[in-house]
């Protein structure tokens, strides 16, 4: 019997303010530009949303970040759901799965769950937005300083450390991350969307300048300045509505935790395992009907052990899994065909989560895959620390 | 400010950690280890992530390990570091169990490997020690 939240709820509405170096606009503001965009493309006014997730980027750390006050900015009056959610990269796909819940459990009929962030300035290099931590003047005081102290900075430092580990272990080779970053660049290539859309060689992946060793620059994700915001509404009146309907069929997250001493394996087993089960379950489909992947690229490396993690190949054998190309054009499982985080736009969860929404509805013009039945879209979060998911799909059931 | 009259970040001690810098300044690896299931844990905090029990007691590691994994910096982050640039970090796995970030010393970047032995060797500084790993 099918699970009775299968295809209960749909993305009806999807809005996006250019993405980038976009600079004049606080986070506040860009979040209004998206759900405004929302609303007009799912048809609705703004007086029928009647709930509101929030999802601040990096700012919402460092300053200037949305959060509840959003609520009154967007003039958003009689809310019956309500929430300032982070759960760092998994969040976009988490407030698809909260709003999906409350829509079931009669607590709201539509909801807007919103990403916006600003870590860019004009005249400062993206680095700068990322690596913050540790560079505070003043010595770091405690246990935690003797990151710092060893030169540990941000988040390429955690991810470089994964991506040995898994080398070391399983003959992971750099070619098969610089795989995955050609493959990603291929669909940005044919996305309007995409800031990198020049062709990219493996020659041009490996004289790209190293930031940590295993990780090229060309390893690792954009930053951007912009805001996504998606409107989750019930199936039955998604039918009716001014967008082709994406039906959410499946949900799961998976958060490993991490002991930090010996008998885990954070580096190569990720929340993605645990979120496999629960998502693929609740859908009724198994890593052999997914038809397209929108993973979140914070990395490359990220790609290949989340393909492990789902199944679609054994632990380990991500690397040959990738080697054939087979995540680009034309290959037997499209992978990130907006150009991911990679190539196209860094909007956290929002990232893989607006792909598969546009491949999901047939819009996806020169990148749309032929076969967008199963779309299953990923978040990460932290030092793959925590995961979300959903399986989307354009049929109700 | 130019780079070079920038410090490196140089923890210092407060009271949680202080047994921990403590032991540092005089050679010693200093480790929590749970009072009532025997869980050791990293420094610093006082609850222990196996069984929630706030009893412990400070042990002294063997300063033995091997390097779980490693990277090799380029990117200039603090401008303390440029001067090292490509520096090593690594997380060395003890003996007895713990994790801890930490960098390699005496040995060059290339014969850096997962796996490889290691011996803790304290980084001295005015007024605490870090710890460092070299090779075994």
């Amino acid at each position: 019997m099918a699970h009775p939240l299968r295809g209960a709820t749909a993305i009806t509405g999807l809005g996006m303010t250019p993405m980038g170096r976009v600079f004049g606009k606080s986070a506040s503001e860009l979040a209004a530009d998206a759900v405004r965009t929302a609303i007009e493309d799912a048809g609705l006014q703004k007086s029928d949303i009647d709930g509101l997730l929030i999802n601040p980027g990096i700012t919402g750390i460092t300053g200037g970040g949305i959060s509840l006050p959003l609520q009154n900015y967007l003039g958003l009056t009689n809310l019956r759901l309500l929430n300032h959610m982070n759960a760092a990269g998994s969040t976009a796909a988490q407030m698809v799965q909260y709003a999906s819940m409350a829509i079931a459990a009669g607590m709201a009929n539509h909801v807007v769950c919103v990403f916006a962030d600003t870590p860019l300035s004009e005249g400062k290099s993206s680095g700068a937005a990322y690596g913050g931590a540790g560079r505070a003047p003043g010595r770091p005081r405690g246990m935690s300083g003797l990151y710092a102290a060893s030169g540990y900075f941000g988040p390429n430092t955690g991810y470089a450390l994964a991506a040995r580990r898994h080398m070391a272990l399983y003959g992971t080779k750099q070619e098969h991350f610089g795989q995955i970053a050609i493959s990603t660049r291929q669909w940005a290539t044919m996305s309007p969307l995409a800031q990198m859309r020049e062709p990219l060689t493996m020659e041009e992946y490996h004289a790209s300048r190293w930031i940590i060793e295993p990780l090229h620059l060309l390893d690792c994700c954009l930053v951007s300045n912009g805001a996504i915001a998606v409107i989750v509404s019930a199936a039955d009146r998604a039918k009716s509505m001014a967008q082709p309907p994406v039906y959410v069929w499946g949900m799961g997250q998976g958060h490993p935790g991490d002991t930090n001493r010996a008998g885990s394996a954070p580096e190569t087993e990720t929340g993605a395992k645990i979120a496999a089960e629960t998502v693929y379950r609740m859908a009724g489909v198994g890593p052999e009907d997914v038809t397209v992947c929108q993973l979140y690229d914070c990395y490359t490396y990220t790609v290949l052990v989340t393909l492990e993690d789902y199944g679609f190949c054994k632990k380990g054998e991500g690397g040959p899994f990738v080697e054939d190309g087979k995540l680009g054009p034309g290959g037997s499982l499209p992978t990130n065909t907006g150009g991911g985080e990679l190539s196209g736009y860094y909007m956290w969860g929002m990232t893989p989560l607006s792909e598969g929404i546009i491949q999901g509805r047939g819009q996806g013009g020169e990148r749309q895959v032929p076969k967008n039945d199963v779309i299953l879209v990923t978040g990460n979060g932290g030092i793959l620390n925590y995961h979300a998911s959903l399986i989307l799909s354009p049929h109700a059931s | 400010m130019s780079e070079q009259t920038v410090p490196k970040p140089i923890p210092e001690a407060d009271d949680d950690s202080r047994p921990f810098f403590e032991g540092a300044m005089e050679g010693r690896l200093m480790l929590m280890k749970c009072g009532k299931c025997g869980t050791v844990r990293l420094p610093s905090r006082q609850h222990c992530d196996n069984c929630l029990s706030s009893e412990y007691a400070w042990v002294q590691s063997s300063g033995r390990g091997s390097i779980r994994t490693f990277g090799i910096m380029h990117q200039r982050y603090h401008p303390a570091f440029v001067p090292e640039l490509p520096y090593n970090l690594a997380i060395v796995e003890l003996e007895e169990g713990p994790r801890l970030v930490t960098n390699i010393v005496g040995a060059s970047n290339d014969a850096l490997e997962v796996g490889m032995p290691v011996v803790v060797d304290f980084e001295q500084h005015e007024d605490v020690a870090i710890p460092k790993f070299r090779p075994a």
